[in-house]
């Protein structure tokens, strides 16, 4: 299977396409013809399984008890940890997000007002890794225990400290937002980012997933949709 | 020294929309055209497959079709009194990249201005005064009409196939359309699109309060459609992944479905993509375009030389590289002297969310289209009294909810938790009946004095040009709309059964971190003497004229409607222009 | 004037006065070259002689692909050494005709002049003419590339003898002059059967003409009037559209026959391709039935929610698809081929049909390998033959494995 040609493979691919073929090779220079090469797909860079890739053990297992008590397991619906969000994040941090590639990150860098938009120089790998350490210390200073450790209301008291402001962790002013719009997302993000695992948020809300025919069903009115979600790689349930 | 390239009668800065039709209808008149584009080629099967297309996180949240600021990014104050820093993510507006630039990634939602629109500051000097206006608000007539425009804006519906319900042909008003647009000379090409639960719902109000909706004008086809250039666009399925997604079955009109299959077959089109023009060249008198210089995809400076010098290159470069060019003068906005970068505006959305009983509704939120949504015309431009209300502009409102992508759409009643088993719960239980309409008023966004672009002084570009800066706020004007309106539409909200709505007025200060439509406009404006503008009726630069600048640079102030069909209408007038009079006689089309 | 064209005008009148009617084009305003040029593209020659990409016209060196491996087409440009420059107008016609080379040497029958033989005389020497015109490239090709013992041409005299009928078009006083004119092209210059007629062992046709055949990693459809597997339930109108545009109603050309509509049938007239559609519609269909066996339902339910969820976005629900963008699946031929092979393909690696001025868009299936296993594909593949009144046999995850591991060594 041929993935998107890489800007280097177009780079290093002929130019112009020619005349009497029909498919010409993919170039920079697009003239006479559509480019085309058989067996094209764009698909997108998911999660691969296995163990980390950024966190260490000790972080992973911190992450997956913030991501279970700001989601936690019900009755009905997974919580964030085995709902996948903390491989999410780690697999999310080890991408192009953990570094702000693709950002604008020339100096010089001043602070600026809330409305000129984040400023910090600091990589959410760095900010995930800075404040995690923090976390950890605050813990076990204060409480006892890493935070892993901790009883489900202490946990809660932790997260609401760091909502509220007044657990202030070394350097991590605005860990708290990354940290829920993180795991929020995970949960909410295709299967195959690791998070939502078996899609089971979008089960939970009732969203049909990476699906793209409603012709049917625009105009029937306050009816539910049937139909299970599929994901981007698809529905495991076909076959069953 | 940049290797110069053999001549070429045609350079086009950028293949989005404007680069597309001016490309396509030069190349009919027996041109030789070569379109330069930043960013990849892209086409439909190649990149949006109807299993990869449909990826919130890719697209919508990690951006991945727009340009990356670390390519070129731009500078953000809201007064002067601040130091303007980097945008180092995007926010308040997303800038294409590649081959379709923004009209391959748009919603498509394909409105016409009022006529009223274009004579602006007549128009409301001669209802209201000329005290009525704020002082330092620089709105001003365009210096087109709107009979010299409405056969462009036909031509560009007829291009995308829109699909929409007429409101007044020829001057006789229609039954279901909009009963306030200008007289347009025939139907839409298609038929509206069918409606959604919840989009139905919001006419059906609007009605029983004695307003008049009609469904939005679509580039997100009804039916299959073959425009003029013979290129066939199929119906849209309601995916629900329009605005930020490429559409993978070539039912969303873009330069993709519409132009480019055409374009790239004529002998004399050439597209170089990957390619960043970097200067539009200048003979010694500096009142001629000798061509461009851009870098290639090996970081190569190349000259290359045109009779013709097109500038597509979207709003914000199309400024950037005139005032790196040295084409025109720069505003200041202390002496008020300079037309480039002035009258810089954007878009005042704003909305709310009805929250409704999830045992009696369900809206299915995730059917929709980008340009899907019924609407009401009765608070735009000037179609109601101001005078008791002590503000100009107004704007559509609608429930045009485009979508129900789970990540964006998590609206919860005031006061729910963040997180936790409450969050959770309140998730399950508002997602599928719940409006969350973030854009249901789409209004104007009027000129300032103090909202203006120039080039910032200290960051750069990966080339070491200086960014563009951009000085902007929200001014008393539009915040004083925006809340009003946004209460007509709350009320609407309720009319329809919610039994909780939250408005969310636009409030200052003008944040570059919210996303508040990509429609920025001004900063090469045209007008009807070079006092005035930076480019006549026909987009050509007042300063150098076989120089054209496309697009909403154009625009001195913006309406409150989605600009693309209006871009679409000045692109195909000034082709128009060019054609029939440019060509024979190269030179000022425009004497002032 | 240039001599060419006296002679040309002359060689015309001849045509006129002498020939059969239904071998003239029915526009009498050609020059033998321009008419010449026009036979070439009927042809098609640029198909196999000119390498894409190289824009060297009719140059030759283009891997021809045969059941017994690869040839290289010769050289065709007036190039005195290295092309036909040398030849006389007689070698030139016999080569196309009778299937000889110079000095009595045999063509390989991947050169159709087992199909090229119905041309008259005069059209040969037209084309001849046109081909003296085209640009002289000096491309010296070892055309022999077949593997031991294919490459030994003494065999050809045999298989000549077995599986060449030579002869021009006789036409059949009992059918109309467009028919006649349809037969003259279809079974001559324009060589259908080469790729849609099943071979033998030998890779001589069968009886079994136009029924389909697989070549290239494509099955070229049934094209007889078989109403279930072939173009019966297509309108002449149907069919010269698909040949002018690369699309239609209900179909859309891609692979080699999209290269065949963009390269010859889109550039041809008007009147030809209905003279074409005409004959194609009198073609009489295979008398094997469709398999009567029900496919496996538990597949069919599978293949069926594959549908839904990935196919219907184009094809839609009903697969009535759109027309002139995606395929009609219901009633289709192309879905219901005995051969799964373009099914498979076009599912596994996509397909961009064909682009041409009347229709440019040229809209792509996107592959669909990536996202499903074989088993999956099989199952979408297996329902999308039976459903909607289909009827064709079963695909299996085997079959799909052997496809994706076929097209994996192929780069187009």
């Amino acid at each position: 299977m041929t993935s998107r040609p890489s800007r280097r493979e177009v780079l290093a691919a002929s130019a112009a396409a020619l005349l009497l073929d029909p498919n010409p090779a993919d170039a920079a220079v697009i003239k006479d013809a559509l480019p085309w090469r058989s067996g094209t797909v764009n698909p997108p860079v998911g999660a691969t399984p296995g163990p980390w890739r950024f966190f260490t053990n000790e972080e992973a297992a911190a992450v997956e008890a913030l991501v279970d008590r700001l989601i936690p397991p019900d009755a009905e619906t997974p919580g964030g940890k085995d709902a996948g969000c903390a491989v999410f994040i780690d697999r999310q941090l080890d991408g192009p997000y953990g570094s702000f590639e693709g950002h604008y990150t020339e100096g010089p860098f001043h602070k600026g007002t809330p409305e000129q938009g984040p400023q910090s120089p600091v990589t959410p790998k760095e900010h995930y890794r800075k404040s995690l350490a923090a976390l950890d210390q605050h813990c076990r200073e204060t409480l006892g225990a890493p935070f892993v450790q901790l009883p489900d209301e202490r946990k809660d008291q932790v997260i609401k400290g760091l909502e509220d402001g007044s657990i202030k962790l070394d350097g991590a002013g605005s860990f708290w937002k990354l940290l829920l719009n993180d795991t929020q997302q995970g949960f909410l993000a295709d299967p195959i980012y690791g998070g939502n695992k078996d899609m089971v948020a979008w089960k939970m809300i009732g969203f049909p997933g990476a699906r793209y025919d409603y012709s049917d069903w625009v105009e029937r009115h306050n009816e539910r949709y049937p139909l299970p979600p599929i994901s981007v790689k698809g529905n495991p349930d076909w076959s069953r | 020294m940049a290797r110069k390239l053999p001549h070429k009668d045609v350079v086009v800065i950028g293949l989005g929309w404007t680069g597309s039709i001016l490309s396509y209808e030069l190349c009919e008149a027996g041109l030789d055209v070569v379109a330069i584009e930043r960013g990849p080629w892209r086409d439909t099967p190649l990149d949006f497959q109807p299993y990869t297309a449909p990826d919130e996180l890719r697209y919508r949240i990690r951006h991945e079709l727009f340009l990356r600021p670390a390519q070129v990014s731009v500078t953000f104050r809201n007064n002067a009194s601040q130091e303007a820093l980097p945008v180092r993510n995007w926010g308040a507006f997303m800038l294409g990249n590649g081959a379709g630039g923004a009209g391959l990634h748009w919603n498509a939602e394909t409105w016409r201005f009022l006529p009223s629109d274009f004579v602006l500051r007549s128009h409301l000097t001669q209802r209201y005064g000329a005290n009525f206006l704020p002082q330092d608000m620089t709105i001003q007539d365009w210096g087109i009409k709107w009979d010299e425009i409405e056969p462009h804006y036909d031509r560009f519906e007829y291009l995308c196939g829109t699909s929409g319900t007429a409101g007044n042909v020829k001057g006789a008003v229609q039954d279901g359309g909009n009963p306030f647009e200008g007289p347009r000379s025939r139907p839409y090409p298609t038929p509206a699109q069918k409606q959604p639960f919840s989009h139905t719902l919001f006419a059906k109000a609007a009605r029983e309060m004695g307003y008049k909706p009609f469904p939005q004008p679509s580039g997100n086809l009804s039916q299959a459609y073959t425009n003029p250039l013979g290129v066939t666009l199929a119906p849209c399925t309601f995916c629900g992944f329009c605005e930020w997604f490429g559409c993978a079955n070539y039912s969303k009109a873009s330069p993709q479905t519409t132009i480019l299959p055409a374009l790239v077959r004529k002998k004399n089109f050439e597209a170089r993509t990957e390619c960043e023009v970097v200067r539009i060249n200048l003979d010694s008198s500096g009142k001629r375009a000798t061509g461009v210089t851009y870098v290639d995809t090996s970081g190569e400076e190349l000259e290359q030389p045109a009779d013709l010098v097109l500038l597509c290159a979207f709003q914000l470069f199309n400024v950037q590289l005139l005032l790196l060019s040295g084409i025109g003068k720069p505003y200041d906005p202390t002496s008020g002297q300079g037309q480039i970068g002035r009258n810089f505006t954007h878009q005042t959305v704003s909305g709310g969310i009805g929250f409704f009983d999830k045992d009696k509704f369900n809206f299915n939120p995730f059917i929709a289209s980008g340009a899907i949504g019924m609407c009401i015309d009765e608070f735009n431009g000037d179609n109601f009294d101001h005078g008791p209300l002590g503000f100009v502009g107004g704007g559509y409102l609608g429930q045009v909810q485009t979508n129900g992508r789970p990540i964006e759409t998590t609206p919860l009643p005031p006061g729910t938790p963040a997180w936790g088993p409450q969050w959770k719960q309140a998730l399950r239980d508002n997602y599928l009946s719940t409006v969350f309409c973030g854009a249901g008023v789409h209004a104007s966004f009027y000129s300032y004095r103090d909202n203006y672009l120039d080039l910032d002084p200290t960051y750069k570009d990966r080339f070491g040009r200086p960014l563009v800066r951009i000085t902007m706020d929200f001014h008393e004007n539009e915040l004083k709309m925006s809340a009003w309106l946004t209460d007509k539409f709350g009320e609407i909200l309720q009319h329809m059964g919610a039994k909780q709505v939250v408005k969310q007025p636009r409030k200052g200060p003008y944040d570059v971190t919210k996303y508040q439509t990509s429609h920025l406009c001004g900063g090469a404006i045209m007008g009807d003497n070079p006092s005035n503008s930076a480019i006549n009726k026909y987009l050509q630069s007042w300063d150098v004229p076989n120089l054209f600048v496309q697009g909403a640079t154009a625009f001195p102030q913006n309406a409150g409607y989605n600009p693309t069909g209006t871009v679409g209408a000045l692109a195909y007038s000034s082709a128009a222009a060019i054609r029939s009079q440019y060509l024979k006689n190269p030179g000022p089309l425009v004497h002032a | 004037m240039p001599d060419r064209v006296h002679a040309g005008r002359a060689a015309l009148l001849a045509v006129l006065l002498l020939a059969p009617p239904g071998a003239v084009a029915d526009n009498q305003d050609f020059s033998q070259i321009e008419r010449g040029r026009y036979l070439t593209i009927a042809g098609d020659c640029n198909a196999c002689h000119t390498l894409p990409g190289s824009g060297k016209l009719l140059a030759g060196g283009r891997p021809v692909e045969t059941p017994f491996g690869n040839l290289l087409a010769p050289n065709i440009t007036p190039d005195l050494e290295t092309g036909i420059g040398a030849w006389s107008d007689d070698e030139f016609v016999n080569a196309l005709t009778k299937g000889t080379g110079r000095a009595g040497t045999r063509l390989y029958p991947a050169m159709p002049y087992t199909y090229m033989t119905k041309t008259t005389r005069e059209d040969a020497l037209a084309i001849r003419a046109y081909l003296k015109t085209v640009p002289a490239v000096r491309n010296p090709v070892r055309s022999n590339q077949l593997p031991f013992p294919f490459n030994i041409r003494l065999g050809l005299a045999a298989w000549d003898q077995l599986f060449f009928t030579p002869g021009t078009f006789h036409p059949d006083s009992r059918k109309s002059a467009e028919w006649n004119r349809g037969a003259y092209l279809a079974e001559g210059l324009m060589h259908c059967g080469l790729c849609h007629t099943p071979k033998n062992f030998a890779g001589g046709d069968t009886g079994r003409r136009l029924q389909g055949y697989v070549l290239q990693g494509w099955f070229a459809p049934d094209i007889t009037s078989d109403r279930r597997r072939g173009i019966g339930g297509w309108s002449v109108e149907d069919i010269a559209t698909y040949l002018k545009t690369g699309h239609n109603r209900v179909q859309a050309a891609s692979g080699p026959m999209a290269e065949m509509v963009m390269d010859s049938s889109s550039k041809m007239s008007d009147a030809d391709l209905r003279a074409i559609a005409v004959y194609l519609k009198d073609q009489p269909g295979g008398s094997d039935q469709a398999s009567a066996s029900q496919p496996d339902q538990a597949l069919m339910k599978t293949g069926a929610s594959i549908f839904v969820d990935e196919c219907a976005a184009c094809h839609r629900q009903n697969a009535s698809g759109v027309p002139g963008m995606f395929p009609t699946l219901a009633g289709s031929p192309a879905v219901q081929s005995t051969d799964p092979s373009s099914l498979l393909r076009v599912i596994l690696r996509g397909a961009r049909s064909a682009a041409t001025d009347a229709a440019p868009t040229a809209p792509g299936m996107p592959a669909f390998g990536w996202l499903l296993s074989d088993q999956e594909v099989a199952a979408v593949a297996t329902y999308v033959r039976n459903a909607w009144g289909n009827a064709a046999p079963p695909v299996s995850s085997d079959d799909v494995a052997k496809a994706r591991s076929a097209l994996s060594r192929r780069s187009d």
